[in-house]
């Protein structure tokens, strides 16, 4: 077919790299796996290293065809997307910021660029510049590839370290039998306050408990809708059968509620948690008596 | 005393929930900065706290300026919330308290008017409403070295 002789003959910059990325496969991945980026990544082996070299050459090889060597949605990239992804983690542990590992990416470009020049010897000058010119973009298309993987690698973090904050700052204790309590700690936003509801509920159920203690010592500021937060899960507590305390209001917190003209009369309040376990103690008809000197007791 | 306290002076987004946890925590750092004691730290915070989630929820978004301000040797912080939201039509009435046109207490503006040293509210219909406050950070004068 003549076409396909067209083919193979054609000399444009993008196939030249392609064909070139191809037939130095073996070489680009051997001198990549020396690159900081690939030896501190695979410490176990070198093959790992290599094979890892080979499969983002091939990658590369695949966008170059396509010629879309400046789209990071390029269908290569996506191939390669999760070993990056893992890649830059890896460098992330080890304290490397985004820029720095982008950096450790753009070393890869010299030993590919070198490898280039010595492939086609026969090349005019312009064509090799052409070329050059080329993998340059192709490798700093790569690292912007690395770079949007790095930062949604962070935003992925945040958004489970958020999750985990929520469920982390919201522990039901057991203080006694028929006594809970929750320490709440940082602010009391919407969806936090909806957790620490849940909770709650739920471990007055378990623990078939009669009173439940909230703990806003670690609460920085009590606004209306903290306050209305806090009325809300007070009141669902009473609807279970138990009553609810709040503790642990400090004094700058006691006159800011005072000023903002909160009414919470109808919450039963304690300065600390130990006066809101007495109290509740109290109320169960157990009482916390201090033993008299020498009163060990008989044996 | 000449000069800005560093960080204190600032232009804050307000256009969701994540950014008035920055407006809080602004507004504290800039407090303690400027010498506010404990309780008037969290007395302003607080009132940011409402006057920003006012914005929000009901200028649908905005912003805060925070301020360095001096009255002499009194060291102040003045913040200024502005949207352009529907505007409150009853200033007196929305300040007064249990009144609320969401789902709120209706404490939000009459509490912070009550925790800051100065408030002013300024509201057109349809044009948008610039609610500032300024508080002053208490400290007892300096005493003066008696002559032996």
């Amino acid at each position: 077919m003549p076409e396909h002789e067209t083919a193979a003959e054609q000399t444009t910059p993008a196939s030249d790299v392609g064909r070139f990325l191809h037939r130095r496969r073996e070489q680009i991945a051997q001198r990549w796996a020396d690159e900081p980026l690939f030896r501190t990544v695979f410490t176990v082996s070198r093959d790992e290293a290599v094979e890892a070299g080979r499969v983002l050459v091939d990658a590369l090889a695949q966008v170059a065809e396509t010629g879309r060597v400046a789209d990071t949605d390029a269908a290569g990239f996506t191939a390669v997307r999760e070993q990056l992804t893992g890649m830059v983690a890896s460098r992330a542990r080890f304290g490397l910021t985004s820029g720095q590992v982008s950096t450790e990416v753009d070393g890869l470009r010299p030993p590919a660029v070198t490898l280039l020049a010595a492939d086609l010897p026969e090349a005019t000058p312009e064509h090799l510049r052409e070329c050059t010119t080329l993998l340059t973009v192709l490798m700093g298309t790569l690292r912007l590839v690395v770079l949007e993987t790095s930062l949604s690698e962070g935003q992925a973090l945040i958004d489970r370290q958020q999750l985990e904050l929520m469920e982390a700052t919201t522990p039901v204790i057991r203080l006694w039998d028929g006594i809970v309590a929750v320490p709440l700690i940082g602010t009391l936003d919407s969806a936090r306050s909806q957790v620490v509801m849940e909770t709650l509920l739920e471990s007055v159920v378990d623990q078939q408990a009669r009173f439940a203690i909230l703990d806003i010592t670690g609460v920085p500021m009590v606004d209306s809708l903290v306050a209305q937060h806090l009325m809300k899960t007070v009141a669902a507590v009473r609807l279970m059968g138990a009553e609810c305390v709040v503790s642990g209001i400090r004094p700058a917190i006691a006159q800011t509620i005072v000023h903002l003209g909160l009414d919470l009369g109808t919450v039963v309040t304690r300065s600390s948690l130990a006066d809101a376990l007495a109290y509740a103690l109290k109320r169960l008809g157990a009482d916390i008596v201090i033993a008299a000197p020498g009163g060990a007791g008989p044996r | 005393m000449s000069g800005t306290v560093a960080g204190v002076e600032a232009r804050m987004p307000i256009r969701s929930d994540l950014d008035l946890v920055w407006v809080r925590q602004h507004v504290r750092r800039a407090a303690a900065a400027l010498g506010f004691g404990l309780v008037d730290q969290t007395k302003l915070v607080t009132a940011a706290s409402e006057l920003a989630r006012n914005t929000l929820v009901y200028g649908g978004g905005g912003e805060m300026a925070a301020e360095h301000v001096r009255d002499g040797r009194a060291q102040g912080l003045r913040l200024t919330f502005s949207d352009r939201g529907p505007g409150i039509a009853d200033p007196e009435r929305a300040l007064s308290d249990g009144y609320t046109s969401g789902g709120g207490l209706g404490l939000g503006l009459g509490g912070a008017r009550r925790l800051v040293h100065d408030f002013s509210l300024d509201s057109t219909p349809g044009v948008g409403t610039t609610v500032t406050v300024t508080s002053w950070a208490v400290r007892s004068p300096r005493q003066r070295e008696e002559p032996r």
